[in-house]
């Protein structure tokens, strides 16, 4: 069986598909989200340097990871859009901004609250730190950007080459703790290599990522239904929808 | 199980501000994040609604 994937890539017809979609990636969070956290508190044993501080991993490490993996995502739909001229490619793109940002602030909120007891430092000028706050900057510009171009198809053009150019600080950030000496310690995780931590910390560390991928998809989703809403608001689909929903859902 | 209590799990061994703030934070994000989307969704219809009737 084929299926026509060109068939679901108008907004009309994405627009229920998505609304389809959300409530399993909402269930599949829910449950990652439980035994991430059980694992997290209940499970992985004491640190025998951190103490209990430690246990901030299981936020920081998925939400720095989470803030990475939708740049380089929304990176993707952009250039999508711009090759194809795809709208709906244009709209993911926009849709994945804000929630990357507000992993990154995360990222860098639970980073600081861990830096804190262990360094004695909320901030330091190193090169992951910076790096990071970087990339929270390229998502607000990124968001600005969008915002301030009133026609919704060059606001797509010029976010996405600049989301584009921003792609080089992804591996920047990922490698700042190789190339340079920093104060922030090294991958959690090494390709090719054994973990070095305990096996229950690992799994609670991975639970976690996989919460909060399914949650970024699905508040993904319900921001680009919005942002289908938004912009076609005056064609005949959104208007029946608007009027058989009752302007309610 | 790692606690001797439920006050020492609050305690998280010192450092219950640091801990219990990153992941209070983290969960105030998603619940901020879910209702600003549902109140959008919402708005948009309704406009959408005024629109068709009008």
């Amino acid at each position: 069986m084929s299926i026509n994937w060109f068939k679901y890539s108008s907004p009309q017809a994405f627009y229920p598909l998505a609304g389809k979609m959300i409530p399993w990636f909402v269930l599949l969070a829910t449950i990652f989200a439980i035994a991430g956290l059980y694992i997290s508190f209940a499970v992985a044993p004491t640190d025998f340097q951190q103490g209990e501080a430690y246990r901030i991993i299981f936020v920081h490490v998925p939400a720095a990871w989470m803030s990475m993996v939708i740049y380089i995502a929304m990176a993707g739909w952009a250039a999508l859009g711009l090759a194809l001229n795809a709208r709906l490619s244009a709209m993911m793109a926009q849709a994945l901004a804000p929630t990357g940002a507000i992993f990154t602030l995360l990222a860098l909120v639970t980073g600081s609250l861990w830096g804190k007891p262990m360094w004695g430092a909320w901030w330091v000028w190193d090169a992951r730190l910076t790096s990071e706050l970087i990339l929270l900057f390229l998502y607000l510009g990124f968001i600005a950007l969008q915002a301030s171009i009133d026609d919704p198809r060059r606001a797509d053009r010029a976010g996405a080459l600049l989301a584009l150019v921003g792609v080089v600080n992804v591996p920047i950030i990922y490698f700042s703790v190789k190339w340079w000496n920093t104060l922030h310690q090294g991958s959690s995780i090494n390709m090719g290599a054994a973990p070095k931590m305990a096996a229950t910390m690992l799994m609670g560390m991975l639970l976690m990522a996989l919460a909060f991928w399914m949650y970024t998809v699905a508040v993904a989703l319900m921001r680009v239904r919005c942002i289908m809403l938004e912009r076609e608001r005056s064609s005949d689909w959104v208007k029946e929808l608007s009027v058989t929903t009752g302007g309610k859902s | 199980m790692q606690w001797a209590s439920w006050s020492a799990f609050f305690n998280m061994g010192g450092y219950a501000f640091y801990v219990w703030f990153s992941f209070g934070l983290t969960a105030l994000c998603v619940v901020w994040e879910v209702i600003s989307l549902r109140k959008r969704s919402k708005a948009a219809l309704r406009i959408s609604k005024i629109l068709a009737q009008g």
